[in-house]
């Protein structure tokens, strides 16, 4: 696969470990194919994503951006037809080993859907779903504060967080599933197109955020929005439909490169509007 | 449609006396349509007055607490109230967490096999047996087996056994109703199956899953036939005080006084019928009631 | 702090986010993930213990009914059984044919589903074709309501309220009479036989409507040429499923109906159903174990039987409309 090759330093580093045992990649992927039932939805992808910065995933619909994210927290499995090949190594570990438990994965592997999904309890309960279920047992106020301090949403709501997550708007609520989906500290926030559902005024409040959130941990998003991947992310990678039917990973590059000089005439009629 | 219609179409006069026909068969049937409509509403509203008028007279505090007896100015509902309470208490007992258990285990564990889709449709059909087939169930398994004897509980493991498809049924229907979205969400927080459906499903579903339940049991007061045929006594004179007391019920104690030739006791019946229908208004009353509190509390 | 260092981190990134203000203290060992497993499997095994109840209860229905029926058979051959026209166990003179409780049970049941069956459809028809949704949304509860009542107080209404009028109208009808329970039956199963019709009606297609109106047939040719016939299999259901409910329906028939063995088609008169002699030999003082005792529990395999054919049968035919349609 070319994607793979147009960046020598990644590739490298994940074909030798360095001495103390850690990759430049936080999570990637090797040879994953994936299934529903009988239809083939992502053809042999290899993908290796950086710590710390943002990722874009972009491509026409259809082409398993959402299945590849969910790929990542093991969300996939949910559905009983689903089958994987392939693996999916997050720190050096195969989140798809027999010994790892998908819930520790989905702990440390966070995510924010297409449409905000608040569970219909208060604020603060929403917050601190995430860390009573995982078992905390510390100073719940302070998480949710934090939590809520870091999804930029606590100023709207700190005088209110027993009303109902669904009494927010659209935009509070997205931002309060995002500070719910921090609450539990992942590494990994997956994001499904979460500014899909909102105005453009609630979309600006989201990219900014997640901006800022760069700084603290790793970030995919999915988005139909080549502006928004523009915008927001440092690296991007292109899916398209294979022969197959399948999606495959035609190129995966930084960002700026990926949209001014394609490598491959595929992503070059994507993103130049000939296709999709 | 005008006389100076062009030759190719058929003159007035073909179609007009068909359209009256057709016009006039078109009101008959609705109006057959809404006779039929009405009588049901008409008939429920015979029952009702018929009733009432019969034994509304009936019902005062004595008639409440006193014990049935063979003078019907003295005889009263107490053994029989008390009864009903008893049975009803441990048949949601016994009911409640295995309907809401397999409601659960069908809407969110059940693997789409042959084992699955036999106990489906084993609910399914359970929900159509005739309540004195459940009856003789608890004769067989339960007095005589179990040697209970005719007790309260061998009436209420019965009774529980009758309501059980309403029960599943109607939690299956509110656990549906749950958007997928929630339980990914909670599954995507690390939650596990069991966290996420106790955190998430059951909270949202409690709801239509209270009403389904506060409804099987207004039928479980109201059935008669299977509490007989185990075995439940005509004549109680004393309280039953627990689980393994023989006892009455007040359907059982109404059918006892009609049964009766005399008059007077078929007042009394249509007074034990008033006092029945008063408790089941009360409990789809607060069916009702908790649905739509529910309902308020998720917006 | 010190306990998010505990968890495994390999990358420096890790680092990080432990100098956030809020650490988490998930204390999460390998022991805590094998007790939230072992937690997972027992819960998953009491709910599937919990849907296993349904088999279970049918298993138990069946064992018990067939136990007592074959020791029974072991006295009375079962063609005597199902042929014989002389129904009296409870006599000095035994008999034990069948017939005279079938028949009162489906002469009951006719009649209950004449009542129930053309003002069921009609119903259906008008909530489902005529009525406007504010007036369907008043009138359907209040029809479920009926459906709500115990039969013991319909029992108690055929007695008392339809039987003297039939006796004015009939003066020859006996006080306990098929008639007037089959009646009372057939208004008590009416709210299922709407209910279930109209699922069927509001089935059909707008489309296939709005074609036939679109060809100029008034509302009347639209119900009766397009939908009635495409809900058919549907209401055949709901039919099936109302005689079905008829047949094992027993408080009515044991207050109202009396407690007579015959055959025979005269209304008027008094006839046992195969419901009302269970309840008969319940509430008498037959000893458990006897011959007398069992027969209660060959007449309920028959019940059972008879039942759940019907059952399945409509079972089937809701299956298939649904399948068309879907």
């Amino acid at each position: 696969m070319i994607n793979l090759r147009i960046d020598a330093q990644t590739t490298d580093a994940v074909a030798t470990p360095s001495q103390n045992g850690q990759t430049d990649a936080i999570l990637m992927t090797r040879s994953l194919n994936f299934w529903y039932g009988s239809a083939y939805v992502l053809e042999d992808v290899n993908c290796d994503v950086r710590p710390r910065e943002v990722t874009a995933i972009i491509g026409p619909s259809g082409c398993g951006k959402s299945t590849f994210l969910r790929c990542f927290n093991r969300m996939n499995e949910l559905i009983p037809t689903a089958r994987l090949e392939g693996s999916v190594v997050f720190r050096n570990r195969d989140i798809y080993d027999r010994s790892v438990d998908p819930v520790e994965v989905r702990r440390q592997v966070g995510m924010v859907f297409q449409k905000p999904n608040p569970f219909p309890k208060s604020i603060y309960d929403n917050v601190a779903y995430g860390p009573r279920v995982n078992g905390y047992k510390g100073d719940m106020d302070e998480v949710v504060e934090t939590s809520l301090k870091r999804a930029a949403l606590w100023d709207e709501v700190k005088d209110d967080l027993k009303k109902s997550g669904l009494a927010l708007s659209g935009g509070q609520q997205q931002r309060l599933c995002i500070a719910r989906a921090l609450a539990v500290q992942p590494d990994v926030l997956l994001m499904d197109e979460p500014c899909s559902a909102l105005d453009p005024i609630a979309t600006t409040r989201i990219e900014d955020l997640i901006r800022e959130l760069r700084e603290q941990l790793t970030i995919i998003i999915v988005t139909h929005n080549m502006q928004q991947a523009a915008r927001i992310s440092d690296r991007t990678a292109f899916f398209t439909v294979a022969e197959s039917g399948a999606g495959v990973l035609v190129e995966f590059n930084d960002t700026q490169k990926l949209f001014t000089t394609p490598t491959d005439p595929r992503t070059e009629a994507y993103i130049t509007g000939r296709f999709g | 449609m005008s006389a100076q219609s062009t030759a190719a179409i058929p003159s007035a006069d073909v179609w007009r006396p068909s359209q009256t026909r057709r016009r006039w068969s078109g009101w008959l049937f609705y109006g057959l349509a809404v006779v039929s409509t009405l009588m049901g509403l008409v008939m429920l509203g015979a029952l009702l007055f018929d009733i009432v008028t019969d034994g509304a007279g009936q019902v005062d505090w004595h008639f409440l607490t006193n014990y049935p007896s063979r003078i019907a100015d003295n005889a009263g509902l107490r053994s029989a109230l008390l009864g009903s309470l008893w049975m009803l208490a441990f048949t949601a007992i016994i009911a409640f967490p295995l309907g809401v258990g397999a409601a659960i285990y069908l809407e969110e564990y059940a693997p789409d096999n042959w084992l699955t889709r036999f106990i489906q449709l084993n609910i399914a059909n359970l929900a159509g047996v005739p309540s004195i087939v459940y009856g003789l169930l608890g004769l067989g398994l339960f007095v005589r087996w179990l040697a209970l004897g005719r007790v309260v509980l061998a009436g209420s493991m019965t009774m529980a056994l009758l309501i059980l498809p309403l029960i599943i049924v109607a939690s299956r229907e509110a656990i549906r109703a749950v958007p997928d979205s929630l339980r990914e969400g909670s599954y995507a927080l690390g939650a596990t199956r069991w966290q996420m459906v106790r955190q998430t499903v059951l909270p949202s579903a409690a709801g239509g899953i209270l009403t389904g339940t506060i409804l099987a049991l207004a039928r479980a007061i109201g059935e008669t036939a299977p509490l007989i045929t185990i075995g439940a006594l005509t004549y109680v004179a004393f309280d039953p005080n627990g689980p393994l007391d023989i006892f009455t019920v007040l359907p059982i104690q109404i059918f006892n006084w009609v049964s009766l030739p005399q008059k007077e006791f078929h007042s009394l019946a249509a007074g034990g019928i008033v006092v029945l229908l008063v408790v089941l208004l009360t409990a789809n009353s607060l069916a009702v009631y908790l649905r739509y509190r529910m309902q308020r509390r998720l917006q | 702090m010190d306990s998010l260092k505990s968890l495994p981190r390999a990358h420096p990134a890790a680092d990080a986010a432990a100098s956030e203000p809020a650490g988490l203290d998930f204390t999460r060992s390998r022991r805590d993930s094998l007790r939230r497993k072992l937690v997972e499997r027992s819960v998953h095994a009491v709910l599937f213990l919990c849907a296993l109840i349904s088999v279970l209860t049918t298993t138990g229905i069946v064992i018990t009914l067939l136990g007592e029926t074959i020791l029974f058979f072991g006295e009375v051959p079962i063609v005597d059984f199902l042929t014989g026209t002389r129904w009296t166990p409870l006599f000095a003179s035994k008999s034990f044919g069948v017939l005279p409780l079938v028949n009162g049970t489906i002469v009951v049941a006719l009649v209950a589903i004449v009542v129930a069956v053309p003002i069921g459809l009609l119903t259906a028809i008008f909530l489902s074709e005529f009525a406007p949704a504010r007036l369907r949304s008043v009138v359907k509860p209040v029809l479920e309501v009926l459906a709500g009542i115990p039969t013991v107080v319909y029992g108690y209404f055929a007695l008392q309220f339809v039987t003297p009028i039939l006796r004015d109208i009939f003066p020859q009808t006996q006080i306990f009479n098929v008639a007037s329970a089959g009646i009372v039956m057939g208004f008590m199963i009416l709210p299922m036989m709407a209910s279930i019709s109209e699922d069927a009606l509001r089935a059909v297609p707008r489309d296939l409507r709005e074609g036939a109106f679109a060809l100029g047939a008034t509302r009347f040719e639209v119900v009766s040429r397009v939908v009635v016939p495409g809900a058919l299999s549907g209401i055949l259901a709901a039919v099936i499923l109302s005689i079905s409910r008829a047949i094992g329906e027993t408080m009515i028939v044991a207050i109202a109906a009396g407690l007579q063995p015959q055959m025979g088609f005269d209304l008027l008169r008094s006839m046992e159903t195969m419901t009302a002699y269970i309840v008969q030999v319940s509430l008498g003082d037959t000893p458990q174990g006897g011959i007398e005792f069992r027969t209660i529990f060959a007449v309920g395999t028959l019940l059972f039987v008879m039942t759940l054919v019907m059952n399945l049968l409509s079972d089937l035919l809701v299956r298939r409309y649904r399948e068309a349609y879907e």
